[in-house]
């Protein structure tokens, strides 16, 4: 046989292995298998390769990618990642680590969720989170579910039209098995107070597609009279400065946290995360980490509520999830760590002043016209007057990833703290530069 | 492992800070009526806090890399190394997911190619990436059978049927994909009834879920028959993934008459399963379903790249030589500890496993229970098998050895399984009590899922 790094068996090894179950070869163990369904061909992968070949190989092709500076956002955040969070979440006893069921063995696991769901908690203002989500147009979807369970003999949510497109997409796609009526709706608040529907619940994003900070006063009120349960979708690393969900009077919060200081790494992983008010905690998906003692009464921590697990209620479960974000929910809890109240607030403030101080330099170039009044926190939205197609080329040649344009034909950027105001004066100079035919 | 009882909240004192930002003149000018009113509360400790905090905590964790897991229908394998360095790569890492297709031509062709790798390995014609974990794979192809059978306009087929030894997850994604489940019954062989399955046929059944080798570990070995009559009803066959490892490189669900398939890049595919993810659960369907394969957007972007990119690395590891040795040494070792205890321990099914099979407890219980041996197995070092699962039996222990374990591994684990035998003969207190060299002991349950404390009040 051959020889292969992470396989410790040797020939003889095998031998003795072979000799005490009784059989002559490893193919014997596969005697029970049908003979029409053992592969006789020859399997079309690639030779084995050698550590250096492999790393070579995809070095090789990380390199066939362009490194950009990216001030796109659209549901993926260019935030600056602290050094302390690679380092701590590369540990093997959280990377190698499973699902923490032998809470004996795994306290570090079940410390950090419960230290995660008091952040998010506190960020949202909501009273109980569940360990993470896939990411957050899955969090939204189950959101939508989730307003179906609580709310009894109710099947319709109107979503708010301006939540970002793929969080639509996966709302509806989710929507279209489950069975759930969901109502793509450009004004909530009008459809609502129509009351036309079985309504379930709506949900409306703090931050939208536009990048513009929403408004939801008297929404709340609104939907609970009409029987229903309000879900905003939001951007965690703004709930700093931002009113929260629940100060909005929202029943369950929702999103991604990628934005607090995970990589972009081409779109995942990422995690999502989902909290609600208490009324509605037994309904809540996936894992939730509770605090208890020990027959000693050492203070402890163990997966909690598990009754309404897939594991346990089969197809009752309140969700199929079961493997969620965990070691991404530890990344986002060293970085809260590491941030702080204070920390978390400066990354908002310089993600305002530096997206502003870009809107206000593109506006001055003559080649864009706003679009909205309402403000922005880092996202934002232009009605370009010039080429796109030249505007994207042109910032692409220089470095630049900007300008991605939307359903609506606009022109999207985002600015966060890691862009300073002379890389901005560059990417306008480069703007600037571009020669409109026939002028 | 020391117990270390520390909450990052509990270190925090006001005036310090971990982070190191330009300073800001300006504060966001956010309209009034649109800013946060309540006061953020979050610890405020220094760099030096948080990474001896965090440390602190893993040194309470079992890993992969502490010790062994002979832990059923997970496959916790070795996780590589260089698959951590290559997910790190900043060509990779930097990329936003909606970056213009001529900046990405690195990323597309690792989705490229392990996409084909993939194909080959399971016989399957087509695989979307979206999905990020195993379940939700399940959820994935569960709403790729619907659309075949809505494309045929065939849309009454709204159920499905899934074995009574399936993982809990089958059930639970039937549910959120909009399908009443039907329940097949195994016979005492472990094996799927098929005369029991017969009756349950129809012009309703979208398909069925199977697991081959199923939750026993034992090979559903007229999956051919299984196959013709659920086909021969107009259903189609999802295979769930999460026993893929013993037939890697050895049998393809493709040509066992799956339609539909998941597989988890965090199991088979060597990626670290992190404590609960990040995983990674592609789903591949054949030919009749290969032109629906982008139909359901069950994620944000791309699905789990930086999974994916691990699983590649180690396809291109082990390559067309070595893929076939990583399933027979995992079913080596299974069946090697199934005949090295079944003197011990009640081996409710005796035949030649695959990857997993199950013990139905002590062979003499004295009052000891699986749960005990589990909580004892902690005391020794080991992490627990899977218990009461699948639920056939009373006092299931479900043990899945990978093929990264070395017969010194194994063997230390088969005396350590005979000692707790022992141990229950002639001191079944003892285990009651277990594990009591771990940080912390058993915990009250019941109290937290009574009066759950979900967070912080500090």
């Amino acid at each position: 046989m051959s020889k292969f790094c992470y396989f410790p068996h040797t020939g003889e090894d095998i031998q003795l292995m072979l000799k005490k179950i009784g059989v002559g070869s490893m193919d014997d163990l596969y005697s029970d298998v049908p003979e029409e369904f053992l592969f006789k061909g020859e399997y079309d992968l690639p030779e084995a390769m050698s550590e250096q070949q492999v790393r070579e190989h995809l070095e090789t092709l990380a390199a066939a990618n362009t490194k950009l500076k990216v001030l796109v956002g659209q549901g993926a955040y260019d935030h600056y990642t602290p050094s302390v969070i690679p380092y701590i979440c590369s540990r093997s006893e959280f990377l190698t680590a499973y699902t923490p069921y032998q809470c004996e063995i795994s306290q570090g696991t079940l410390r950090y969720i419960f230290e995660w769901q008091t952040m998010i908690c506190r960020l949202t203002g909501m009273d109980y989170s569940n360990a993470s989500m896939y990411d957050g147009p899955t969090a939204a979807a189950e959101a939508v579910r989730m307003c179906v369970a609580c709310t009894k003999k109710r099947n319709s949510v109107i979503v708010s039209s301006s939540l970002l497109p793929n969080v639509l997409d996966t709302i509806l796609c989710y929507a279209k098995y489950s069975g759930v009526n969901v109502v793509v709706s450009g004004d909530v608040m009008r459809d609502v107070a129509e009351g036309v529907l079985d309504l379930a619940g709506v949900v409306v994003p703090s931050i939208n597609r536009w990048g513009i900070i929403e408004n939801h006063d008297g929404l709340a009120g609104l939907v609970h009279k009409m029987g229903g349960l309000m879900v905003e979708y939001c951007d965690p690393s703004a709930l700093a400065v931002l009113k929260t969900p629940a100060e909005w009077g929202a029943d369950i919060a929702v999103g991604d946290a990628q934005s607090l200081g995970l990589p972009l790494s081409y779109g995942g992983p990422y995690v999502g995360f989902m909290a609600c008010k208490a009324d509605y905690m037994r309904k809540l998906p996936g894992r939730i980490v509770g605090q208890t003692t020990d027959a000693s009464g050492k203070r402890c921590f163990v997966l909690t509520l598990q009754a309404r697990e897939q594991h346990i209620r089969r197809e009752k479960a309140t969700s199929n999830i079961c493997s969620n974000e965990s070691l991404l929910a530890l990344w986002c809890t060293v970085y809260l760590s590491l941030m702080g109240p204070e920390g978390l607030k400066r990354v908002n403030d310089l993600s305002y002043r530096n997206s502003h101080y870009l809107y206000r330099k593109l506006l001055a170039t003559g080649k864009f016209e706003a679009v909205f009044e309402q403000d922005f926190l880092k996202e934002f939205v232009l009605k370009p007057l010039c080429s796109v197609e030249k505007l994207q080329q042109a910032l692409l040649e220089a470095g630049f990833f900007a300008a991605l344009m939307t359903e609506e034909g606009y022109v999207s950027f985002c600015v966060t703290e890691k862009h300073p105001l002379e890389e901005l004066d560059r990417l306008v100079n480069v703007v600037e530069s571009i020669q409109e035919e026939g002028v | 492992m020391k117990y270390y009882d520390k909450l990052i909240f509990e270190l925090s004192k006001p005036g310090r800070i971990g982070f190191s930002l330009p300073e800001c003149e300006t504060g966001a000018n956010i309209p009034a009526k649109l800013r946060r009113e309540s006061e953020l509360v979050l610890p405020e400790v220094s760099e030096p806090d948080v990474v001896r905090h965090y440390t602190n905590l893993s040194q309470m964790n079992f890993g992969v890399d502490t010790g062994f897991y002979p832990l059923g229908s997970c496959t916790m394998k070795y996780n590589p190394k260089i698959n951590e360095e290559i997910a790190s790569l900043d060509g990779f890492r930097a990329l936003h997911p909606l970056q213009p297709e001529q900046t990405t031509k690195g990323a597309r062709e690792v989705i490229a190619s392990l996409e084909k790798a993939l194909a080959a390995i399971t016989g399957m014609k087509r695989f979307t990436f979206l999905p990020c974990a195993g379940a939700h794979g399940e959820l994935t192809g569960l709403m790729l059978m619907r659309e075949y059978h809505m494309k045929r306009g065939d849309s009454a087929r709204r159920k499905v049927i899934v074995p009574d030894s399936a993982h809990g997850t089958n059930p639970a994604s039937a549910a959120v994909c909009g399908l009443d489940i039907v329940v097949v019954k195994s016979k005492e062989n472990g094996l799927v009834d098929v005369e029991a399955l017969k009756p349950l046929l129809g012009p309703e059944i979208a398909g069925i879920m199977m697991t081959n080798p199923n939750t026993l570990g034992l090979f559903e070995r007229e999956i051919a028959q299984i196959a013709e009559l659920v086909h021969g009803c107009g259903g189609l066959l999802y295979y769930d993934g999460a026993n893929m490892n013993p037939l890697l490189g050895t049998v393809r669900p493709g040509d066992m008459g799956f339609d539909i398939m998941h597989l988890n890049l965090h199991k088979t595919f060597s990626t670290p399963h992190g404590g609960g993810g990040p995983g990674s659960g592609p789903v591949g369907v054949n030919d009749k379903l290969a032109e629906l394969i982008d139909i359901p957007k069950v994620s944000g972007f791309h699905g789990n790249f930086g999974i994916m990119l691990r699983a590649y690395a180690y396809i291109l590891m082990l390559g067309k030589e070595n893929i076939a040795l990583a399933g027979k040494l995992a079913t080596l070792n299974a069946n090697y500890i199934k005949e090295s205890l079944k003197d011990c321990y009640k081996l409710p099914i005796d035949s030649i496993c695959k990857h997993e099979f199950v013990f139905d407890g002590l062979a003499e219980p004295n009052g000891v229970t699986t749960l005990d041996v589990a909580k004892r197995l902690l005391d020794y070092g080991y992490h627990a098998p899977t218990i009461y699962f699948p639920l056939l039996f009373h006092q299931t222990i479900m043990i899945e050895p990978t093929e990264t374990e070395s017969k010194e591994t194994i063997d230390g684990f088969i005396e350590v399984m005979r000692k707790i035998a022992q141990e229950a003969l002639q001191d079944p207190e003892l285990l009651h009590r277990a594990p009591v060299s771990t940080p912390i002991g058993r915990p009250d349950e019941t109290t937290a899922a009574r009066q759950p404390i979900v967070k912080c009040e500090c």
